[in-house]
């Protein structure tokens, strides 16, 4: 076994202003779902603040272009897209060498999944599954189709916006996020009670920025998605180097 | 969009399963984690821990998503692909709910042991699902270890009615041991859940 760290840091503490209440009615699926009591408070010791182990070759390097990593008999429909940026810890600092993990719907609107029953095709070529690590800086890079909108049961002639949902833990397993991004200038942000139960002046952080300097001329549109995670307090450590 | 804030959580939804637990459900992608967290050979007792999540109307929850990270048998976290590799021991798990009967969850693993800095064992959970914008963090103790969990800090900062909502209960069968914890999103036997 590798000696744990015998200091691990303390985690600054998770922004609940910037976090959505559990319970948000309009979203209904929240009802019966959404704890009631209120969270306890625990500081976290060693399990919490180290991160779960993965072998950077089991990360292939196509599993970060969703246009080439389901190929059967073609290419994907669609607008194809590039969505970039770094993964910060709230000090500024990049999250380097982390899993990054994405998944969306096709261009049609439609999942992969097997209980998604929207009546829109699915793309032979195109599973909407993605993955990658973050570099020195803390970037990443994913090729993929523009998702579709789609039609859900919360409420009458309610659609979801277009987006694509992200999974990361950054350097501790208490900084683990699953979040969603979406696209600037889409109308049914407004309409949309997951992407409205984040407290406005803070749900816009989850909003994409269209980049000409990260569109590739003649194939691709280029997006550009920050995401910050909870971070390393720093403290001062008597006897560390 | 540069800023320094927190980047908000959002729902996990119903259909992460092709992306973050693939092969479970027989997508076409390997699943870079699995609900199997040992070998046979890893030293420690080797053990299932299996359970449901029920909403508050009682039903259990087919689209939940449990994610669990641990200690080994001698109460150590693997910190490399190498410590991984030595003893087959990984620390961490996910599993969806959507596969097996009942909607239940399952792992195999070998039981953690009193961690390094002396806490009882216990097996840090993580739990998203379609209805929760956040994820929520629980910690699952073993009934069979009550000394340790006496002493523990954590289970002394909850109040004592609702510290059996975080004990996994121990069934021993002929195929080895197997922990049962149940989730409950809500109700009077709500399972208590942690800001970490």
């Amino acid at each position: 076994m590798t000696p744990p760290d015998p200091t691990p840091p303390e985690l600054s503490p998770r922004d609940w202003e910037s976090q959505p209440p559990y319970l948000h009615p309009p979203y209904q699926s929240s009802i019966a779902r959404a704890p009631r009591h209120a969270l306890v408070p625990l500081k976290a010791s060693l399990g919490e603040l180290t991160q779960p182990v993965y072998g950077h070759d089991s990360v292939a390097e196509i599993d970060h272009d969703l246009t080439r990593n389901a190929l059967k008999n073609g290419v994907p429909i669609g607008e194809r897209i590039i969505v970039t940026g770094r993964v910060l810890d709230d000090a500024g600092r990049p999250v380097r060498d982390t899993l990054v993990e994405i998944w969306q719907a096709n261009a049609a609107g439609r999942y992969v999944h097997r209980t998604d029953q929207h009546d829109a095709p699915l793309d032979p070529n195109f599973l909407g599954a993605g993955r990658t690590l973050t570099d020195s800086q803390g970037r990443y890079r994913f090729v993929t189709i523009k998702p579709g909108a789609y039609p859900w049961g919360n409420h009458p002639n309610a659609w979801r916006p277009n987006h694509i949902h992200f999974s990361l833990f950054g350097s501790h397993f208490a900084s683990r996020l699953v979040t969603q991004m979406y696209f600037p200038g889409d109308p049914l942000l407004d309409l949309d009670p997951i992407y409205q139960c984040t407290p406005q002046g803070i749900r816009e952080r989850l909003v994409a920025d269209f980049s000409l300097d990260h569109t590739q001329p003649g194939t691709a549109l280029g997006f550009v998605f920050d995401i910050v995670l909870r971070g390393a307090r720093a403290t001062p450590m008597a006897g560390r180097p | 969009m540069s800023h320094a804030g927190q980047t908000p959580s959002q729902t996990v939804g119903p259909f992460f399963a092709y992306g973050l637990v693939p092969q479970q459900y027989g997508y076409e992608l390997s699943s870079l984690f699995g609900a199997v967290l040992a070998r046979p050979d890893t030293p420690g007792l080797a053990i299932r821990l299996i359970g449901q999540v029920f909403d508050g109307n009682d039903d259990a929850i087919g689209d939940a998503l449990i994610e669990i990270r641990q200690a080994d048998s001698q109460g150590a976290y693997p910190a490399s692909p190498a410590d991984v590799q030595a003893t087959g021991f990984s620390g961490f798990g996910r599993c969806g709910t959507g596969t097996l009967a009942g909607h239940a969850y399952e792992f195999r693993s070998v039981k953690p042991g009193i961690t390094t800095d002396g806490q009882a064992p216990h097996i840090d959970m993580i739990v998203s699902m379609r209805g929760l914008l956040s994820h929520v963090f629980t910690r699952v103790y073993f009934s069979d270890e009550t000394a340790a969990n006496a002493r523990d800090p954590v289970l002394d900062s909850v109040a004592p009615e609702r510290r059996p909502t975080l004990i996994a209960q121990r069934i021993d069968e002929a195929g080895g041991v197997t922990y049962r914890f149940d989730i409950r999103m809500q109700g009077d036997l709500e399972t208590v859940f942690f800001d970490v």
